[in-house]
C-alpha cells in the first residue's frame, strides 16, 4: 500500500516543451563571474525575479567548459523556470547559453556587457525581466499525473541515523515512484565506495553496469591521483565522523539505502546530463551537497529528497530541497531546517512504509506549491562543478 | 526504549540512537532486518549516532554492519566499548 498510485496528481506548471515544473521562477543567469553584479542589480530592480550568481565561466576549456555550458543551459531549461534573462561579459558565449535555453521554447533574452557597460546592460536587461515577470505571473498551475514529477536525491552531513532511518525512507519512496514510471536520480560517485558492487548488481542490464563501473572507476582515479594519506576529513567529512560514521564503506552502505529495495538502476548520466527515459538514473557527480543538487537541477529534476543526519542546511535556487531526518538531536536543535521528521523509525514507532509515505505526502505538498524549509530560509546554493584549472 | 540498532544479525557493531548512554547502562538493541531485540551492557559512554561493539574484536578483524565489511579493526575492542575512528579504519583509501 502507498499513498500514491497512477491516479495521483499534483498541481504543476506545464511548459512549452511539455515538461512540468513545480515553481514559476524568472531567473537572471550570469554566464560568468564578471556579470554577477549586473545580474544582481536587475534582480534588485525587478521584483519577482531571482539572480543566480556563481564564480566561474572565464577561460575554461574542453570538457570543463562543456560542463559549464551544460549546467547553465540545463538550469535555465529546468521546468521550474518560466523565463530567463542571461547576462555575460561578451555576446558570443551569452548567445550560446540563450540558444541552448531557447530550445525549450520558453522566453529567454541575452545581454552582453562589452560596448555597453553595466548601466546600459542593467537597464536593457531590467526591461526584459519586467516583461518576463509580468508574463509569468499569469501562468496557472494545472493537475498533472504524478509520473511527470522528476525526483532526485542526495544526502548530506550524514551520520549513522541516515543509514538506519532517513535514507531507507527515501528508498521506500523511490521504490513506490519507480513503480509508477517516474524519472528518478541518485549520484555521489565516491560515496558509493565499498558498496559499488551493490549498485552494480542492481543495474538493469550489462550495458548500464559497464557504464556505471566506468564512471565509478574514473572518479576513483581522481581520488587516488590527489589524495594524501587520507581524504583530509572530506570523505567521510568531519561532520560525518562527529556523527559516528567511521569509514567510507560504512558511509556508502548507508548512502545506498536511498535507492530502495526494488528499484533497478536503469541508466547512467554524466554530470548535468538529462535522462532520456523513465526510471532510476545514476549521475556521476560530486558528493558535495550544493554541487550535486545543482547538477540535478541542470539535469531537469524538479523536486529533491535530501536526507540529513547532523543537519546540512542546503537549498537550491530552482530545485526545492526537501530535508528528511531521523536523528532526534538534530530534529530538536535544527527544527527550522527539517521538512520531514522520521525519528519514529529508530524507536519502532513508525514503519518504513509509513516513513516513505510521510515523505511522499510532503513531496506532493511541495510540488503543489508549499515552500520547503530551505526555500523559506533563503538557501539558494548554486555551485558549479569544475573538472580542472582554467587556462 | 530502543538504545541501539543493528541492521543485520551478523553485525559486530550497533548504532546508538539515543542521547545519554553511559558506561554500565544495560541497553536494549533492535535487529532491524529480523525485528528481534537483544541486550548489552555499555562499557563506555557512547554519543548518539556512534557505534557500540557487540562482541570482542582484534586487530585485523573486519567490522561488520549491514551484514557487510565496513573496515579493518586496528586496536582491540571489547563488547560494549565505543567503536569508531580510534579502532576501525577504512580498507579503501
Amino acid at each position: 500500500m502507498s499513498i500514491i498510485d497512477r491516479n495521483t496528481t499534483f498541481l504543476g506548471y506545464r511548459r512549452e516543451n511539455g515538461r512540468v515544473g513545480v515553481r514559476n521562477h524568472v531567473i537572471v543567469l550570469p554566464v560568468d563571474d564578471l556579470s554577477n553584479a549586473a545580474a544582481e542589480a536587475v534582480a534588485h530592480n525587478i521584483k519577482g525575479c531571482m539572480a543566480i550568481p556563481h564564480p566561474y565561466g572565464r577561460l575554461q576549456f574542453g570538457a570543463d567548459l562543456e560542463l559549464h555550458f551544460r549546467t547553465l543551459i540545463g538550469a535555465g531549461s529546468n521546468p521550474n523556470v518560466a523565463a530567463v534573462v542571461v547576462i555575460g561579459i561578451e555576446d558570443g558565449w551569452t548567445q550560446k547559453v540563450v540558444d541552448g535555453i531557447k530550445a525549450t521554447g520558453k522566453p529567454v533574452a541575452g545581454f552582453g556587457i562589452e560596448l555597453h557597460g553595466d548601466h546600459d546592460t542593467i537597464m536593457r536587461a531590467s526591461k526584459a525581466a519586467r516583461e518576463f515577470v509580468q508574463w509569468a505571473s499569469e501562468k496557472q498551475r494545472e493537475p498533472c499525473p504524478i509520473g511527470e514529477l522528476w525526483v532526485s536525491t542526495k544526502c548530506g552531513e550524514s551520520d549513522t541515523t541516515s543509514g538506519c532511518g532517513a535514507n531507507p525512507a527515501v528508498g521506500n519512496a523511490f521504490d513506490k515512484l519507480h513503480a509508477l514510471g517516474n524519472y528518478l536520480c541518485f549520484g555521489e560517485t565516491t560515496e558509493l565506495t565499498g558498496g559499488e558492487h551493490i549498485v552494480a548488481a542492481r543495474c538493469a542490464n550489462d550495458a548500464v553496469r559497464e557504464r556505471f563501473m566506468f564512471m565509478f572507476n574514473r572518479y576513483q582515479e581522481v581520488i587516488n591521483r590527489h589524495k594524501t594519506t587520507d581524504l583530509s576529513e572530506s570523505q567521510p567529512t568531519k561532520g560525518n565522523i562527529a556523527g559516528g560514521l567511521t569509514t567510507i564503506e560504512e558511509k556508502a552502505l548507508g548512502n545506498i539505502q536511498k535507492i530502495g529495495k526494488k528499484c533497478t538502476v536503469d541508466g547512467v548520466l554524466d554530470k548535468a546530463e538529462t535522462p532520456t527515459h523513465p526510471g532510476l538514473w545514476f549521475m556521476d557527480s560530486s558528493s558535495a551537497a550544493a554541487e550535486m543538487v545543482t547538477l540535478c537541477a541542470a539535469a531537469g529534476f524538479v523536486v529533491h529528497f535530501f536526507p540529513t543526519g547532523q543537519g546540512n542546511v542546503i537549498g537550491n535556487p530552482i530545485l526545492p530541497v526537501i530535508k528528511i531526518c531521523a536523528n532526534p538531536r538534530t530534529v530538536r536543535t535544527m527544527s527550522e531546517h527539517i521538512d520531514v521528521d522520521v525519528t519514529g523509525l529508530l524507536q519502532r514507532e513508525i514503519t518504513l512504509d509509513q516513513a516513505g509515505d510521510k515523505l511522499l505526502e510532503c513531496m506532493l505538498r511541495t510540488a503543489n506549491g508549499r515552500l520547503t524549509a530551505a526555500e523559506a530560509l533563503g538557501h539558494r546554493e548554486f555551485v558549479l562543478t569544475r573538472l580542472y584549472e582554467s587556462a | 526504549m530502543i538504545h541501539f540498532l543493528l541492521h543485520d544479525p551478523r553485525d559486530t557493531v550497533g548504532v546508538v540512537v539515543v542521547e545519554g548512554v553511559k558506561a554500565g547502562m544495560t541497553l536494549n538493541g533492535w535487529i532491524m532486518d529480523e525485528d528481534k531485540t537483544v541486550s548489552l551492557v555499555a562499557r563506555q559512554d557512547i554519543p548518539i549516532g556512534h557505534k557500540i561493539a557487540l562482541r570482542d574484536m582484534n586487530p585485523g578483524d573486519s567490522a561488520i554492519k549491514y551484514g557487510l565489511d565496513i573496515g579493518r579493526v586496528v586496536a582491540p575492542i571489547k563488547a560494549g566499548e565505543h567503536a569508531h575512528v580510534h579502532n576501525i579504519k577504512t580498507k579503501r583509501w
